[in-house]
């Protein structure tokens, strides 16, 4: 096991990494908005991509959130959040959706 | 289970503080279940949105409202003040200067009053501009949405301030150190949210 100098050392390398992968991240989810490289379709699959990536470069550099490592409590109750975010979300839009082309 | 181990989320205390480090794992664990069920929130009120996004009722629409660059330097402020909170907890963690500490939560605070200066700068032009919750179903659940995240950063700034009182009088006890472990997870936790915001609710409403 290394000192606790070393661990500092690497912690504070893992928030500068997150921080720099972050920025980079938002940058280019803003540029793809800002310079219209491609179709209204494609920047917004793009957009939506780069946040996703975003929020895990965050878990994982920011909380410290890990397959590896022991955190597994944490990482299931993770999980099951976004399981319960992904079943009410896509049913809340399915269902509405539909209900307004069937009124239109 | 030896001491190093990752117990929960956010930054362990680790061997540099057994004891605390020890009782931290259920409280941090019960701070980590009432955010997830805050995110649930954010998720449903996302939802929400999104099947609203077209009913403006002739009134404003996302395209005229947003403005990309003020979305922009918000996104920077508050990304920064995730990373200078790490800062924060790496030097509570191994117990460097107390000046330290309070500096980087210092710098944190100053960022997220930024913040919410420009989020309510924006909110003033949309106001300006006739764009106002009551104005249509868009309007409405763009503003449940985010200025409850504004809200979030308002009552964690004052967390921040609280932190630095409880530092300043307690000193860096077991109680303190997880206040501020909790403290960092939910600053990161806001953070996390502004992602989904400015992807969902600006970049999108300004892509065309």
């Amino acid at each position: 096991m290394s000192g606790p100098h070393d661990s500092r050392r690497e912690e504070i390398r893992s928030y500068v990494t997150g921080y720099a992968l972050a920025l980079a991240l938002t940058c280019a989810a803003f540029a793809s908005v800002h310079w219209r490289g491609f179709i209204p379709a494609t920047t917004l699959r793009i957009v939506l991509g780069l946040a996703l990536v975003q929020m895990v470069v965050h878990l994982r550099y920011f909380l410290h959130i890990s397959l590896r490592k022991s955190a597994r409590d944490d990482l299931l109750l993770i999980l099951f959040s976004m399981l319960i975010v992904v079943v009410m979300v896509s049913g809340t839009l399915v269902v509405l959706f539909n209900l307004r082309e069937r009124m239109m | 289970m030896s001491a190093d181990e990752i117990r929960h989320a956010g930054l362990n205390l680790g061997a540099t503080d057994a004891l605390t480090h020890e009782q931290a794992e259920s409280d941090v664990f019960g701070f980590w279940v009432f955010l997830m069920s805050d995110a649930v929130l954010f998720a449903l009120l996302f939802a929400t949105y999104g099947v609203m996004l077209p009913a403006t009722v002739g009134g404003p629409t996302p395209a005229n409202e947003y403005k990309l660059l003020p979305a922009f330097l918000e996104t920077l402020v508050l990304l920064s003040s995730s990373f200078t909170f790490g800062m924060a907890s790496v030097a509570m963690k191994h117990s460097a200067s107390r000046r330290q500490l309070l500096g980087w939560m210092g710098i944190t605070l100053v960022l997220g009053i930024t913040f919410l200066g420009l989020e309510l700068h924006d909110f003033a032009t949309m106001f300006s501009d006739g764009a106002y919750p009551t104005r249509s179903g868009y309007l409405s659940s763009f503003f449940a949405l985010v200025p409850l995240h504004g809200l979030h950063v308002f009552f964690g700034s004052i967390w921040i301030i609280v932190m630095m009182v409880q530092v300043l009088t307690f000193g860096r006890d077991a109680r303190v150190k997880i206040n501020i472990l909790r403290l960092g997870l939910f600053w990161h936790f806001i953070d996390i949210v502004w992602i989904a915001i400015f992807s969902v609710v600006y970049l999108q409403g300004l892509i065309r």
